[in-house]
């Protein structure tokens, strides 16, 4: 018994150590074939959840990437040089996100598209300012996710989401009355609710609930919705995702309560709930960096284009990528890019070019960078109108 | 008049877990296993009334009744594959092999229907009861629900008590080895477990799907484990327990998030857990067995 087993062992160690070399030798083979490709392309990365949860986010910004790299390849590239795009899946789970990272230093990345989702991308924008490596993030919100010098962001951030909600219900005077319910469990929902609620107060808004639920018990709102209606609630500020406003309508229809719903992009993609009542969010108002519903070329080309590739209307996850992709080109022309600088050196260029740059795209006019990697843009309020989304002005 | 409408969310909350309790209860007092994968059986089920109700537009109840037929089927095949090879191995192994079948449901349906969400139109057609001028209401899902945890409980309890495949789930439940030494078939008495606890499954997602219509991959998960909790609460293994529990945890949440603090509410359930455990460590209902060694 003994004796087998110590020969079940050495086989088991013969076995491992054949593979080890294996994996060294297919690790000497990938790194030496990216050493050779790096001269000639700009490899771009993108992280963000292709499965799980929030599935449909890494999916949006994975093809939302993808169009506009095969649109500037089939234009010649960036300053003549072509572009390669890979992009790993981080089940929006932070540790999954720095091996993603890892694999695509690896593959041998000179710039980063990510990552899709706040929590990861705080752990991921760690290893990349350690590499020196350029990142911009097409939707990541929370405030630490571009906390380095390295890193830029395409959408709003959650205070600034927070703020203007505020400033904006306050200047139209929608309410005066307002009941918060928001996803303590989440840095995006927690982020915008306490800026909301600071700025509300600023103005002269009377927050008259606030109620919070977290991620394991997010499908019966029924108290804190009765608590927001006994206190008298003109209108329900949500900065959460559709899935549980839905849910929340429904159930704020059930116990007969009819505030006005004002919520964060989060609610972007409300009305493609399948087999959603429409009917239910009749009224419903939110901010968004980008709506479908624009009349504008870029926006229409966008939209048709996407929807014969891909099928489906492309969300706002979708345009940030999109637009993620061509900020990198409109800041790699800047400086002057080419293939055979290091990623390093790329960052170091691409950081200054990036607070020179005035970009336009689908998710804003104008926009400018500062330092500090936040864009300066203003908002769309969007309602929904019959069952569309209607741009408020 | 606050007080009693949050009551009315916590018995609605309550009956959910209830009805999903009862499947958990039912395979673990028989075949002394925790099917973790119980909630997603739950979500497959009510992906299928979906597809046939919305989709291809059949009548609700003729599709509960072909999600009820293919839970059940799939509930066996799970068993009969996943489960059965290990019926000698240790409950760890039976334990792992559930999160295991769980995870490959959820991945199954994310590959079939995809992430996006999908709005379940409740199949009840109860208007929802509306008291005191309007001030309360109670919706239909929730009466349906708590009628239909009555009906299932007595019904599971007759069964058990009067029927020859009850009478040998009870001998199974209580020593396995003795019931195959008098001739009890342990093999299909389990099957037939799997199957009721599948079937039930199916109520239980059209109920559940019903009250909180967003339909996901992860629709089971947590209502689930809740009702996992809910089981424990009453005493595992036994049907009223699970009743009693399911709308115990859902009132001390409700009354939890309204009075005391909506983001605690959780840590205050399990709070009561732990005592409710620490003072009688079977549940509620829990039966005290002494083993004999």
């Amino acid at each position: 018994m003994h004796l087998r087993r110590n020969k079940d062992e050495k086989t088991i160690g013969l076995v491992l150590a054949g593979a080890m070399v294996l994996s060294l030798a297919a690790c000497g083979q990938g790194n030496g074939g990216s050493a050779q490709d790096d001269g000639t392309t700009f490899r771009i990365g993108g992280i963000g959840p292709l499965t799980g949860n929030n599935a449909i986010y890494g999916n949006a910004v994975m093809n939302g990437a993808q169009m506009a790299v095969d649109e500037i390849n089939a234009d010649g590239g960036i300053n003549g040089v072509q572009l390669e795009f890979d992009f790993q899946d981080d089940e929006s789970d932070a540790e999954r996100a720095v091996n993603a990272y890892n694999q695509l230093k690896d593959w041998g990345m000179d710039m980063l598209v990510g990552t899709t989702t706040s929590s990861p991308c705080e752990a991921v924008v760690a290893r990349s300012n350690e590499d020196n490596m350029f990142q911009i993030t097409p939707s990541a919100t929370s405030v630490n996710s571009i906390q380095y010098e390295n890193a830029f962001r395409m959408c709003f951030s959650d205070p600034s989401q927070g703020t203007a909600s505020a400033d904006y219900i306050a200047e139209n005077g929608l309410a005066s009355k307002i009941g918060i319910i928001y996803d303590s469990s989440d840095t995006y929902s927690s982020g915008i609710a306490s800026a909301f609620e600071s700025e509300a107060q600023a103005k002269g808004l009377e927050i008259v609930s606030k109620e919070a639920f977290t991620g394991e018990s997010n499908t019966d709102f029924s108290v804190q919705l009765q608590k927001a209606k006994d206190a008298g609630a003109e209108l329900l500020f949500l900065p959460i995702y559709y899935t549980q406003t839905a849910l929340i309508l429904a159930q704020a229809d059930t116990i007969g309560f009819e505030p006005l719903i004002f919520g964060s992009d989060g609610f972007d993609g409300i009305l493609d709930v399948d087999n959603f009542d429409k009917s239910l969010a009749e009224g419903v108002m939110f901010l968004t960096p980008f709506s479908t519903n624009s009349t504008d070329e870029l926006t229409q080309n966008f939209v048709q284009k996407y929807e014969e590739q891909f099928g489906g209307t492309p969300n706002q996850f979708a345009a940030d990528a999109y637009d993620s992709v061509y900020v990198i080109k409109q800041a790699a022309e800047q400086a002057g890019l080419t293939a055979d600088m290091s990623a390093s050196e790329m960052c170091d260029a691409l950081k200054t070019a990036m607070t020179e740059i005035s970009f336009t795209g689908l998710t804003g006019k104008d926009i400018q960078w500062g330092a500090d990697g936040e864009p300066q843009k203003a908002p769309i309020v969007v309602q929904v109108e019959n069952g569309e989304y209607q741009i408020l002005q | 008049m606050s007080f009693l409408s949050y009551l009315i969310n916590g018995i609605s909350l309550g009956s959910v877990y209830a009805i999903i309790a009862l499947g958990y209860t039912m395979v673990y007092g028989i075949a002394k296993m925790l099917n973790f994968a119980h909630g997603d059986v739950i979500m497959i089920g009510s992906y299928v009334v979906f597809t046939m109700a919305s989709t291809w537009g059949m009548n609700p109840m003729l599709a509960i009744v072909v999600s009820v037929i293919f839970c059940t089927v799939l509930g066996v095949v799970i068993e009969r594959v996943a489960y059965k090879p290990l019926r000698e191995a240790t409950s760890l192994a039976v334990l792992i092999t559930a999160i295991g079948v769980s995870y490959l449901l959820q991945n199954v349906a994310l590959l079939i229907f995809g992430a996006g969400t999908k709005s379940f139109t409740s199949v009840v057609p109860v208007p929802a009861l509306r008291l005191a001028g309007g001030a309360l209401t109670i919706s239909g899902e929730t009466i349906v629900t708590v009628i239909a945890c009555i009906v299932i409980m007595i019904g599971l309890m007759l069964f058990i008590k009067k029927s020859k495949s009850g009478q040998a789930m009870l001998a199974v439940s209580e020593d396995r080895g003795a019931a195959t030494l008098m001739g009890v078939n342990v093999n299909r008495t389990i099957a037939l477990t799997f199957a009721i606890g599948s079937g039930l499954a199916a109520i239980a997602g059209v109920l559940l799907c019903s009250a909180y219509p967003s339909l996901t991959p992860y629709t089971g998960s947590m209502p689930g484990i809740k009702a996992f909790v809910a089981a424990v609460f009453g005493g595992i293994g036994s049907i009223p327990g699970a009743f009693i529990g399911g709308v115990l945890l859902g009132v001390i949440e409700s009354l939890a998030r309204a009075y005391i603090s909506s983001q605690l509410s959780d840590a205050i359930v399990f709070g009561v857990l732990i005592i409710v455990l620490l003072v009688k460590p079977t549940g509620i209902l829990g039966k005290k067995i002494n083993e004999k060694v």
